[in-house]
């Protein structure tokens, strides 16, 4: 045990590291000569000279990341070419909030719909409720965000006024109703096909049995043995359902103008803007890999009975 | 001692592959989808014969038409037809799908996860390690990157070549496009199936035929072709089946982001970001909700089938 957590230590910054590597010379050197990108249309070779020491493209790739990497641990990501002179740190401090709170509501949508969704159709499995429940998560999950984002806003914020058409002022803004559900659904059917599954799984379990010889009442089982036990491989997915929650703000940010970082990721690629790209990349990887390792970490401790192997096959 | 009466029972009969097949077929809802997918995917096919019109017929006199007979699904603002341009959107889906499918999962996933399972140590180690990078992205991310960074080095490499390549019409044709997002595609996609079918590996070498197999001299291809790879089939059509949906839906992303197929290639994800905001929405609804009912209908199916399929392999799940 004491091995693998050794182990999942020292992984995760080394495999952090590869990932700004990749991320780093993709980016720079992907698009082509990064000197003519600052540059645009004056080419002179002077000027050419004077950018690349200035921004260090004339020493070797190892160096330039290097710099870079020491830039990215003390927040500097470089200049936007887009916004001359603007850092894209500070592009991004600001934006990081905004998708952080629209993140959490959606999260919450989906525990909130799909918790209950997966208990009530694995108490009836089998039957037409159970698959029609299932089915019903599974259309939320297929009807496209470029749909529903615009009819959402067409009826409830043009036709009825009670939403804003866009914006997002904070966690309790009425702004926050329309996307978060949006980018909540889909993820929905996830949530309730695991929680279905996982109660289906502790309910022909033997100590369910035993509570039931015992005489204890249904609604003292369902919430003390089953839901409990059931709800431990939920947990494990929400580090992929922050993955999720990346994708989705991009369109959602977009369709309803709130200034997040899917936002400024969207006009990023529009334009272009490598050094927003690969800081919001590395930023997205960082976040994602440290869940994933936080919710590893956690894992035995919310479930016991779980020993992960420490010598062979970790 | 009495005679013991065995049940009769197709499973006993056939192997597991014919009866999960067997039980799909019975399996109505998944057949429906089944038919339904084939009906998408053959008219995208075989776009050119079944549509009316060419996608890029501009009839400026008979812009943003609303559904009617000549136009089943209407006209959008430079007077395409909307139907003939969704057609020729799911032929994209269709390339996309099948090239990132084959080169990914199948071609790269397959072959590495047999290897990786096959020969153990460090090989596993090196193709574990490098999966499990390409999977610390969060995944659109990593296509992101890829497109928009692949697409101008080839682009560029293409236009030194000039003399020798005809760079424009094969840009008309949007064959760069498919190819540089097929390749992002299978770069994000093959670690999935890796990993499933190493497992599978992992448990079928120490079998006995595997064992009668070195024994009477195969050759290591043949072992892992010939004997392993028929066991994993399984799960590895159910892998396919149920990724399907992300494929597509990852490629109407990318487009609707503006790095994916570019215009006049048809895609849906470009008809969508054209037609996507309100003002379309409340003006000439049907431009919008055709398309996106399509991409719809297109995941739904996806998910369907995956269930069904997932249900038929794995009957005890049920």
């Amino acid at each position: 045990m004491k091995a693998y957590v050794l182990r999942r230590l020292l992984w995760t910054p080394i495999l952090v590291l590869i990932v700004t590597f990749i991320t780093f010379t993709l980016g720079r050197f992907g698009p082509g000569d990064p000197v003519e990108v600052i540059m645009g249309q004056y080419n002179d070779p002077e000027t050419a000279a004077r950018i690349a020491s200035e921004y260090h493209f004339d020493k070797p790739l190892l160096v330039q990341y290097g710099i870079y990497l020491s830039g990215v641990v003390n927040g500097d990501f470089g200049e936007s070419y887009k916004y001359k002179n603007r850092d894209v740190m500070d592009l991004i401090k600001n934006r990081i909030p905004v998708s952080a709170k629209l993140g959490a509501a959606a999260l919450m949508i989906s525990l909130m719909l799909g918790i209950p969704i997966g208990l009530y159709a694995a108490y009836r499995q089998g039957t037409y409720k159970d698959s029609l429940a299932i089915s019903l998560t599974l259309l939320g999950q297929s009807v496209p965000i470029f749909l529903t984002a615009p009819v959402l806003l067409l009826v409830f914020a043009l036709k009825i006024p009670i939403f804003p058409t866009h914006g997002l002022e904070g966690f309790f803004d009425l702004g926050i109703v329309l996307p978060a559900l949006v980018m909540g659904v889909p993820g929905t059917a996830i949530i309730a096909r695991l929680t279905r599954a996982a109660t289906l799984e502790v309910l022909s379990q033997d100590f369910v049995r035993t509570a039931h010889a015992k005489g204890l009442p249904p609604r003292y089982i369902a919430t003390l043995h089953v839901f409990r036990n059931a709800m431990i491989p939920i947990v494990t997915t929400l580090g992929f359902a922050l993955a999720g929650l990346i994708s989705g703000s991009f369109i959602v940010e977009a369709f309803f103008g709130i200034p997040g970082i899917g936002l400024l990721a969207v006009e990023s690629f529009f334009s272009r803007d490598y050094p927003v790209i690969m800081a919001l990349v590395i930023i997205g990887t960082t976040a994602f890999a440290l869940t994933n390792l936080l919710i590893d970490l956690l894992y035995p401790i919310i479930d016991p009975r779980i020993r992960i192997q420490g010598r062979n096959n970790a | 001692m009495p005679k013991q009466v065995i049940p009769f029972d197709s499973d006993m009969r056939s192997g597991f592959l014919s009866s999960s097949l067997k039980r799909l077929a019975s399996h109505k809802a998944g057949m429906a989808c089944i038919i339904l997918i084939c009906l998408l995917y053959g008219s995208g096919i075989f776009a050119p014969v079944v549509t009316p019109y060419e996608y890029n017929d501009q009839n400026l006199m008979n812009a943003k038409q609303t559904p009617s007979f000549s136009h089943p699904f209407g006209t959008d603002r430079l007077g395409r037809d909307i139907l003939t341009r969704i057609i020729y959107g799911l032929r994209t889906t269709v390339i996309i799908t099948v090239t990132s499918l084959i080169g990914g999962s199948l071609l790269l996933g397959i072959t590495f996860g047999l290897v990786a399972g096959y020969y153990g140590k460090w090989i596993d180690g090196v193709i574990m390690r490098v999966g499990e990078i390409t999977s610390s992205f969060p995944d659109i991310f990593l296509v992101l990157l890829i497109v928009s960074t692949l697409k101008p080095r080839l682009m560029s490499f293409l236009w030194e070549n000039e003399k020798w390549i005809d760079v424009e019409s094969l840009v008309r044709t949007g064959v760069i496009d498919y190819m540089v997002i097929s390749v992002a595609l299978a770069i994000f996609s093959w670690f999935g199936m890796a990993r499933l079918v190493r497992g599978q590996v992992l448990q079928i070498r120490e079998s006995q035929y595997v064992d009668a197999a070195i024994a009477i001299g195969s050759s290591t291809p043949r072992i892992l072709f010939m004997h392993i790879l028929p066991n994993t089939l399984a799960p590895i059509i159910v892998s396919v089946s149920t990724s399907l949906a992300g494929i597509a839906g990852t490629e109407i992303v990318l487009s609707w982001i503006g790095i994916g197929i570019q215009p006049p290639t048809p895609s849906l994800g470009v008809m969508i970001f054209e037609n996507g905001n309100i003002s379309v929405l409340r003006t000439n609804p049907h431009m919008i909700l055709f398309p996106v009912g399509i991409v719809g209908v297109l995941l739904f199916t996806f998910n369907l089938m995956g269930d069904a399929v997932v249900d038929a392999f794995n009957p005890r799940t049920r």
